[in-house]
């Protein structure tokens, strides 16, 4: 599902870029979890946030509402790995973002299918 | 009245004489204007003194009152057709123009007026034309310039073309030349809506591209230009500018260039590394192509500074470095220009080549992640594949030949790299390197298909081992003599040690089994692969027949399964040598009398033993069958097929055998014979069909009435469906060639009056229905006048209640391409657009039926209706449409599957073509789709998904009112316990949420 997510700044999808790999995500049907780590491009990308919520509004607009989502950043590959967690965990911060009608418009580009 | 002769030019100017000298210059004007009319009427009749005259009076009249003007120039238009116009006329009636008329304040009509006597002065009197030098094209300059009228400006570039082609004297002008055309480039014109005159954009670009590319002369203005427009923001100005680029290197040389390559190049990278148009980026390449063809061409006239090496050397400065990081973005981007630019000339090959190939050879072996390795290995494809195009190697300069050892190298060490995705490309390299003439040693082909065979039979993942497969069949008819030699005795071998007898039966046995079984489908597969070549096909062919008798004689249960993958292997080979006369009369003397021999002894041994049904008589193994034979005759040149005809039909109605091998045969062959026991024979129809319905349309079958009649009474006397229905198709791949005429009718009158009582009643109505249907189609397919009665006796089929159902399914089999009889590839006789005449034959009856029948069969209407739309071109659908609308809604609420399916199939493409009419039912579709989502059956609720998403390409203001309520129905779907189900919902949900929102 989340393959195809183009990056914010490359015209190359998350896969492409190593962001997404299959051996980081999980997922388990029987307690309707899934749980995503992404890894960004370099340390200090200042994309995270952003590709962090594309691929979340991606998930939870692709999967049941059964399923608990956790996307958060691999260990040890971001500098400010908490504080983007901290975000991406919040609903109500997720929320806020995406009545953000810029920030919409930039994670709708990503969803977009790339013609 | 001049028209006729009776009346001069001078006598009905003197009669209009009060007329044209009157001082009301509105008079003045009417006058003209008829004069004007009747020359252009009858100016062929013209002498040659009136039309000297005409041409004065009219050059003195341009000087006259503005109102007068138009028609003065109708008349000089007419005159500049006459022939008989006096040389020197033509000059002094353009410079009258030029000098007294002010054409840019004329109307549209008018200013067309002028160019059409230019253009036609241009065709008939160039010569003179010339004499006027340059002061032709200044007077045309100041014609033309601050035209704005498309339809004029697309004569005006062609008078321009003309002058620069015609090699008119352009004088000190070229560059005001230049300019009034230039001015209009790029091209920004949006036709009006509802244009009657039809110029559409594309018209005026490639016309003014013409223009534009049409001299050396407008280089050194064009060029700066096109680099200015190629720097711009507007996507569409950069695509002109780099087909106008393209266009001019057809002509220029390398004085033109020579000041603006560093810039031009730098443009080029600048777009091919930043943009994310692949149209542009195309565009780019291909005029960086272009431009490096330009200079090799001239690159060998010139004893000046090498220009196409400093370019090249520019190029590969630029791009080199970017070619050692495979994991980066710019790497793709780089390779690409590198091949255009190497693609352009053998001598760009080898320059490029000869810094590139070791360059991505030692990266190759730097890099050791099988991703990256991909990557630069598939640049070397890329490379190589360039040099297919100049042919064999060349000793000298290749480097390529120079690189032969560690080219072949890394080449092999992709092919043994666990990782699919290289062992694939390096497949496709091995292909194109072995068709290189001479290229490989004989050691390395041994090689090579050593590791092929490897691959395509012990390689677990499939799509390794089918390109193995596919190489091997390209590469076969290069090197037959080592395939043959080589792959083929293996193959063999490896068929003929086949599955180990079940003697344990524990777990692990059956693994082992079972991959014998694959790898015994693999070697078939391979087998069938590498018959590309005549003399591989001799060797393999037998092979084949060998292991499918060996399989007959088997008992155990995959044989079916075994047979009919043999019969696939040779359908493929059939396929392969058809287009090779030689080829297809060898496989079709084998294996034709080979399979009908087996069979017939097969279906001996079941009558006269009573014994237990043999798997080669099984419906799926014949199935199986038909394409072998019909492949193996289809492409038979006349003589030989009659040679096999005279054989195949006396087999089946005498029982005459002799031709089969081993045909001892215990007792007679009667397939059309009476009798309990020869239900096993009468299969064999099966293979009749498949090889009398396959010749060319100009053999003559022997003895042609009594074979149908014989098939005839089958198809409506027998009990087995299968072979009924191969009865009835035979017929009818018979009749659908069968020449017009009484012997046609009588047979056709006897069908019909055996069908009708079966169709009435009895035990038999399937079969009659069968026959009728297969008939039917025979006969739609000729466009034969009884195909209509037919038809309707079918449209009245659809009220039954009993056949109804079977009726409605048939008018699929009647619209669809049949896969064994009656289509254009067994020579039956298809008339183009059969399906638009049957639409509009038939649908009005079937809508018609509808309204007017019973409850219980209303479906089978609706049902025959969405078959006959399913199959119709999607064009003819989309005009159809408003009409059959509502009715195709209200089969959406009908509760059979395939009535749903089929019409949702149908409302799919008309979603994406005609958003504006399904836009009015907005509200009826968006409720059926989702309660369709519901459906229990998979490939509805599919199709459905399909239709919501599709509905998102409707107008957005149409759509928003819904977005919420499609968005939680969608949820649904998305917990649905298919896969594919789930896969639909997610991209339908995803495009409804897009609706509407920013950044789309």
């Amino acid at each position: 599902l989340i393959r195809s997510i183009n990056d914010p700044e490359h015209p190359l999808t998350l896969e492409e870029l190593n962001v997404v790999e299959q051996v980081r995500v999980k997922v388990s049907d029987a307690e309707s979890t899934v749980s995503v780590e992404f890894t960004p491009t370099i340390p200090h990308c200042s994309m995270a946030t952003l590709i962090g919520l594309s691929i979340k509004v991606k998930l939870l607009r692709s999967l049941p509402e059964r399923f608990k989502l956790d996307v958060h950043i691999t260990p040890g590959t971001h500098v400010s790995e908490h504080a983007v967690n901290k975000q991406l965990a919040d609903k109500e911060r997720v929320a806020a973002a995406l009545e953000n009608s810029h920030l919409l418009e930039v994670v709708n580009q990503c969803l977009s299918v790339r013609s | 009245g001049v028209k006729d002769g009776r009346w001069t030019v001078l006598q009905l100017v003197e009669a209009l004489g009060f007329c044209l000298e009157n001082t009301d210059p509105r008079m003045r004007g009417r006058g003209i204007q008829l004069l004007s009319q009747v020359l252009l009427q009858c100016y062929s009749l013209l002498q040659e003194k009136e039309v000297l005259h005409l041409v004065l009076f009219y050059e003195s009249r341009l000087q006259d009152h503005h109102l007068v003007i138009p028609s003065v120039l109708q008349g000089l238009r007419a005159l500049s057709m006459c022939e008989v116009l006096s040389p020197g006329l033509a000059v002094s009636v353009l410079k009258a123009i030029f000098q007294e008329v002010h054409v840019q304040s004329l109307m549209q009509l008018d200013r067309h007026t002028v160019y059409s006597i230019i253009t036609n002065f241009m065709s008939t009197r160039e010569e003179e034309l010339k004499g006027l030098g340059a002061d032709f094209t200044f007077g045309f300059i100041q014609v033309m310039d601050g035209e704005k009228d498309p339809r004029n400006l697309l004569v005006a570039f062609q008078i321009v073309r003309d002058l620069i082609a015609k090699d008119y004297a352009l004088g000190p002008f070229v560059e005001e030349l230049f300019e009034v055309t230039s001015c209009y480039f790029p091209v920004d014109f949006t036709p009006p809506p509802n244009d009657p005159h039809g110029i559409q954009r594309e018209d005026l670009i490639l016309s003014l591209r013409a223009v534009l590319a049409s001299t050396p002369q407008f280089a050194e203005f064009l060029l700066p230009l096109l680099i200015e427009k190629l720097d711009s923001e507007l996507q569409s100005a950069k695509l002109d500018s780099l087909q106008t680029l393209t266009a001019c290197c057809a002509i220029y040389g390398q004085k033109e260039l020579q000041e603006f390559l560093p810039s031009l190049w730098s443009s080029l990278r600048r777009e091919v590394f930043q943009t994310a148009s692949e149209k542009i980026e195309t565009a780019c390449l291909a005029a960086l192509h272009a431009l490096s063809a330009c200079l090799s061409r001239c690159v060998l006239s010139s004893d000046s500074e090498d220009l196409l090496d400093s370019f090249l050397s520019s190029i590969l400065e630029d791009c080199r470095h970017h070619l050692c990081e495979p994991d980066m973005k710019l790497v793709w981007p780089s390779a690409k220009l590198l091949q255009a630019a190497a693609g352009a000339s053998l001598r760009t090959y080898h320059r490029i080549t000869r810094s590139v190939l070791p360059l991505l050879l030692e990266q190759y072996t730097k890099h050791t992640q099988s991703s990256q390795r991909r990557t630069i290995l598939e640049m070397l494809l890329g490379f190589l594949e360039l040099q297919q195009k100049w042919g064999h190697v060349e000793e000298d300069e290749s480097t390529l030949l120079s690189l032969q050892a560690p080219v072949c190298s890394v080449v092999f060490s992709a092919l043994t790299d666990p990782s699919v995705q290289l062992q694939l490309v390096g497949i496709k390299a091995l292909t194109v390197l072995g068709s290189l003439q001479g290229f490989l040693s004989s050691s390395d082909v041994e090689l090579v298909v050593d590791h092929l065979i490897r691959l395509a039979l012990h390689e677990e993942d499939s799509q390794s081992s089918e390109a193995a497969m596919e190489a091997a069949g390209s590469l076969a008819p290069t090197y037959p003599k080592v395939f043959s030699g080589r792959m083929v005795p293996r193959l063999e071998q490896e068929l003929q040690s086949g599955p180990p007898l079940r003697c344990v039966s524990s777990s692990e046995w059956d693994e082992s089994y079972y991959n014998d079984c694959s790898l015994q489908q693999r070697c078939l597969q391979a087998l069938a692969a590498v018959s590309t070549h005549t003399s591989i096909v001799r060797e393999t062919v037998p092979v084949l027949l060998q292991h499918l008798q060996k399989v007959q004689k088997g008992t155990e249960a995959r044989n079916t399964q075994d047979m009919v993958s043999v019969c696939q292997s040779l359908h493929r080979v059939a396929l392969q040598c058809q287009q090779d006369m030689e080829g297809c009369w060898y496989f079709h003397q084998t294996v034709v009398p080979c399979l009908l021999a087996m069979a017939v002894q097969a279906a001996m041994q079941e009558s006269t033993h009573m014994l237990p049904g043999k798997a080669l008589l099984e419906e799926e193994v014949l199935a199986a069958m038909i394409p072998v034979i019909s492949a193996a005759t289809t492409h038979l040149s006349p003589e030989l097929a009659a040679q096999s005809v005279s054989h195949v039909v006396p087999l089946f109605l005498d029982g005459e055998v002799s031709f089969l091998p081993q045909n001892s045969f215990p007792c007679s062959f009667q397939p059309f014979g009476n009798g309990e026991c020869l239900e096993a024979q009468r299969r064999l129809v099966a293979l009749l069909m498949a090889f009398v319905c396959s010749l060319p349309r100009d053999v003559a079958i022997p003895q042609q009435e009594w074979l149908l009649r014989e098939l005839l009474a089958l198809s409506c006397s027998c009990n087995c469906p299968f072979t009924a229905t191969t009865a009835a198709k035979c017929f009818a791949g018979l009749v659908n060639k069968h020449p017009a005429g009484q012997q046609l009718d009588e047979i056709l009158q006897l069908a019909v009056n055996r069908m009708d009582p079966s169709l009435a009643e009895g035990p038999r109505r399937m079969q009659a229905l069968t026959l009728l249907l297969w008939v039917t189609k025979a006969l739609v397919l000729r466009y034969h006048p009884l195909s209509s009665c037919l038809t309707d006796k079918l449209l009245g089929l659809l009220g039954d209640t009993e056949l109804g159902p079977a009726a409605a399914d048939g008018f699929s089999l009647l619209m669809a391409e049949s896969l064994d009889v009656l289509h254009k590839g067994c020579h039956a006789d298809v008339r183009i657009m059969f399906r638009q005449r049957f639409f509009t034959d038939n649908v009005p009856k079937l809508v018609q039926g509808f309204h007017g029948a019973g409850p219980d069969v209303k479906a089978n209407y609706l049902k025959g209706l969405s078959h006959v739309l399913n199959h119709l071109p999607k064009p003819v659908l989309v005009t159809e449409l408003p009409t059959l609308l509502s009715l195709l809604l209200e089969a959406l609420s009908c509760s059979d599957r395939v009535v749903q399916l089929s019409t949702l199939s149908c409302l799919h493409p008309l979603l994406l073509e005609a958003p504006q009419i399904m836009s009015l039912h907005v509200d009826t579709l968006v409720t059926k789709f989702l309660n369709l989502t519901s459906s229990p059956a998979m490939a509805v609720r599919i199709a459905a998904l399909r239709c919501a998403h599709a509905l998102t390409s409707l107008p957005t203001t149409v759509l928003l009112p819904y977005k919420g309520r499609v968005i939680r129905a969608l949820a649904k779907p998305l917990d649905d316990k298919k896969r594919l189900v789930r896969k639909e919902a997610v991209a339908a949900r995803g495009e409804w949420f897009l609706l509407g929102s920013p950044g789309r």
